[in-house]
């Protein structure tokens, strides 16, 4: 039941094991094959050419024991994989069935801007009803993946993977190639997810601290220390257990649109290199995901190569996009792991030489818990008699000697700015904002909480080098200084205390390079997405520093990413936690 | 309503309404008309935290509730309370709401007290939020024709014994700056009704609970119930449904 193929074939799930892997293995061949909407859901297609006719559409949808009628392309969930060659130029046809206006927003992928698919930005969407042909150069390569733009349908489960190949052929060879589309599933209606957070920010937190955590940490910290940290976030009216804003309590995490009971299985032959393209399609989720039993090597990050280096585990923000290698040598079943950060579930898939294996699946991790360093008070949490928790974190941190106090001194460096800075102190109390961080610091060697010191190797964000040097070597010729802020108990989110509404758009001169120094003000990840144009993260590795379009900036941290301002137009700058965005963590940046 | 609590509650309302002016972006042209998210949209809610049969000597039925509807920043706000048996306590609010910190709302509006007593109607300044330590809390002053002030204060506090069973000790005291006989009230400290109440949260919006509660008046309003020959206060056992949508 094993075949070879360089691409992507062979993926199996118990849905589809029946109907056999010829179809799929068919459509590979056939460049441009317009797909219909089917009448049910099926695992996606892998679409290649130059030439695309995709249909959103309704596709129902049965995850949970309910069937739902999701919005979708070509009438799967994820979409078709779309197979593109670097160098080419892309035609996509795309038809809006649905009753209300949609979009697809190419992720990560260098544009025009009118072709980015953000309606109000880029144009006005694509109709109830109507067509729209995106056309546009392909100038890059590697792994990225597409979503709807439009309202909540990308949490509906409009997206999809995809892969443009270099021209040049993959820095890194592998003999198999899988595609693994991490996401958030829910049953519920997305619009009244937002209106529950509106009136109960933890509505779907299930794991708070309780008057049996009270006991059970007094125990292990003392009695003193743990009343001490349970004021000290009463004081601040902030939850240390504030890890995700929407849980496994609706979600069911997919993986390639499959939930963890019907095993997505990807096979492999015993000593093939196996090139794994994770993509997280999720709205709200962070995965921490490994394979238990191989090492993998991070090839790329965000489709853009890095020099290859070996983990155990990488947390993946959502819209991010990783590719590893690995190499099983057993004839074996191996588990694909993506645990939510805040572990409440998990998406699971299997890697296995043939169809209808599985491997044990690992339990979860404790669930996080936050700290001072997550509040921007890092330097703060060894004066102060902290938790232990706290300490452990402090310690970590502390690898770094000097590091909250350099985030200090950034923070307050003179320069030239895009306009007048909002300082701390004027941001604190205001509405939007909930917390400020006093001390942030850099957090890039930090793989992120809940991953410390788990005895495993994870990524961090230092350990990214790309492969080849950045394009453009000026000097950024200013700072553009964002807090991300937010209030977690009205359920407000925004920049610098500000929603998308009350603000203005960021301003670029065409060509300019501009620094964006981003200081997270909120005990939350979030992960920025810039459209458009590169993120190149100030990581330490200078010229080698790594291309990104999604930057995860932990709680409590600062850090910088310069951008070229090489393609005019309006483009949309914001937190990727869909969530987040909708309700004001939103930016149009003009490049003109 | 006399024309004078009309006038105060009006001043009152557009001082809340226009407590801060909102800061407007320059206009900028959308593509289809739409901006690319919604972030300003109108959200609607409302909460029965207390609907309940106090159970025993004097036996009563009490609800409690409050509802909402608007944006992050303006919202108009209901509020509604009564006990009966002899409805007693019905006090009914209107109020513009405008967020005015990171925790807290400025109201502003009318109360009316519309039960079995005779009608009294009020303005209404007050504000409502998330205290230091996780307490909800409500204080309102009161202006009333013939010049009456009242001031109310309500507080309540969620501790989680698991994360769905909750324990939710809360107090709702009144006052009031002169006696009034009709309705029972007296000078200063007048009544507290209060709770000590166990939920389990079946699920968000649909929580049963059990308590202990006590209803009764305080110094003078004491002595006016007693020469009426009506209890004076009492505790009784309370069941209930929390629920909200």
């Amino acid at each position: 039941m094993s075949f070879r193929s360089p691409d992507g074939g062979g993926a199996l799930s118990r849905r589809t094991f029946v109907r056999g892997t010829a179809l799929s293995g068919a459509s590979l061949l056939m460049p441009g094959w317009t797909a219909r909407a089917d009448t049910q859901a099926q695992t996606p297609q892998i679409l290649s050419g130059t030439e695309f006719d995709l249909r959103i559409g309704r596709t129902p949808v049965n995850i949970t024991g309910r069937t739902i009628m999701a919005p979708s392309v070509n009438g799967s969930v994820p979409g078709p994989t779309l197979r593109w060659r670097q160098g080419d130029i892309v035609t996509l046809r795309v038809h809006n069935a649905l009753d209300e206006t949609s979009s697809i927003h190419w992720h990560g992928i260098r544009v025009p801007s009118e072709m980015d698919g953000v309606p109000g930005l880029s144009f006005a969407g694509i109709p109830a009803g109507q067509k729209f042909t995106y056309r546009f150069p392909l100038h890059q390569s590697g792994t990225y993946w597409y979503h709807s733009h439009s309202g909540f349908q990308e949490q509906q489960g409009l997206y999809g993977a995809l892969i443009v190949a270099p021209r040049a052929g993959e820095a890194q060879h592998a003999e198999r190639d899988h595609v693994v589309v991490l996401s958030d599933w829910t049953d519920a209606d997305p619009a009244g997810i937002v209106d529950n957070l509106k009136f109960q920010s933890d509505y779907y937190n299930f794991r708070q601290r309780t008057v049996g955590t009270f006991f059970s940490d007094a125990a292990r910290d003392g009695l003193g220390p743990t009343i001490r940290d349970r004021l000290r976030w009463g004081r601040m009216r902030m939850s240390a257990t504030d890890i995700a804003d929407v849980s496994g309590a609706t979600y069911t995490y997919l993986c390639n649109g499959q939930a963890p009971a019907a095993n997505w299985t990807g096979l492999f032959r015993p000593g093939e290199r196996v090139r794994l393209r994770f993509i997280n399609a999720s709205a709200m989720t962070l995965f921490d995901v490994r394979v238990p039993g191989l090492d993998m090597t991070v090839v790329q990050a965000d489709g853009n190569d890095v020099e290859p280096f070996v983990v155990d585990e990488f947390r993946i923000g959502v819209a991010e996009t990783y590719d590893v290698i690995v190499r099983p040598l057993e004839i074996r079943a191996y588990t694909i792991f993506a645990q939510s950060e805040d572990r409440t579930g998990f998406a699971r898939g299997t890697l296995s030489p043939r169809g209808g294996l599985a491997a044990p699946i690992p339990p979860m991790d404790p669930r996080p818990v936050r700290t001072m360093i997550d509040m921007g008070m890092g330097g703060m949490a060894g004066m102060d008699a902290g938790s232990a928790e706290d300490r452990k974190a402090a310690d970590h941190g502390d690898a770094m000697p000097g590091m909250a106090m350099d985030g200090m001194e950034m923070g307050s460096m003179p320069g030239p700015m895009s306009g007048p800075e909002p300082d701390s102190a004027r941001l604190k109390g205001s509405i939007g904002v909930d917390n400020v961080a006093m001390m942030p610091r850099d957090r890039l060697d930090d793989p992120g909480d809940g991953l410390e010191n788990n005895g495993r190797r994870v990524l961090t964000y230092a350990m990214l080098r790309a492969t080849r040097p950045g394009a453009d070597p000026r000097p950024p010729s200013r700072d553009i200084v964002l807090h991300l802020t937010g209030n977690m108990e009205r359920y407000i989110w925004g920049f610098d205390g500000k929603k998308f509404s009350q603000a203005e758009p960021i301003r670029v001169g065409l060509g300019e390079r501009v620094r964006f120094v981003l200081i997270n003000d909120t005990m939350m990840e979030h992960p920025i997405h810039l459209h458009g144009l590169w993120s190149e993260l100030e990581n330490g590795e200078d010229a080698f520093r790594p291309y990104k379009h999604t930057v995860i900036v932990q709680p409590g941290e600062r850090l910088s990413y310069l951008v070229t301002a090489d393609v005019p137009g309006r483009w949309a700058f914001h937190c990727h936690l869909m969530y987040h965005m909708e309700l004001g963590m939103f930016r149009t940046v003009v490049v003109a | 309503m006399n024309a004078r609590t009309t006038m105060l509650a009006s001043a009152i309302m557009a001082a809340v309404s226009g407590a801060a002016s909102a800061q407007s972006p320059s206009t900028m042209v959308y593509p289809g008309g739409m901006p690319p998210v919604m972030d300003n949209n109108i959200y609607a809610h409302a909460i029965l935290e207390q609907f309940e049969d106090r159970v025993g000597d004097g036996q009563q039925f009490r609800y409690d509730g409050q509802g909402w509807i608007g944006t992050d920043l303006d919202k108009l706000w209901f509020k509604s309370e009564g006990t009966t048996g002899r409805f007693g306590d019905g006090d009914h609010e209107i109020l513009l709401d405008r967020a005015v910190s990171t925790y807290f709302d400025l109201q502003g509006g009318v109360r009316i007290d519309l039960d079995d007593g005779p009608t009294r109607t009020w303005a209404a300044l007050g504000v409502q939020g998330l205290s230091l330590y996780f307490f909800d809390i409500e204080a309102t002053g009161y202006i009333g024709d013939r010049g009456r002030t009242a001031a109310r204060f309500q507080g309540s506090y969620d501790l989680l014994l698991t994360n769905r069973l909750i324990l939710q000790p809360q107090v709702e005291i009144n006052f009031y700056g002169q006696a009034d006989r009709a309705r029972q009230n007296g000078s200063g400290l007048s009544d507290i009704d209060s709770g000590l109440r166990l939920r389990y949260e079946w699920s968000r919006k649909f929580a049963p609970y059990i308590g202990v509660t006590y209803a009764g008046s305080v110094g003078q309003a004491r002595s006016l119930a007693r020469e009426r020959g009506e209890s004076a206060g009492a505790a009784h056992f309370t069941f209930g449904l929390r629920s909200w949508f």
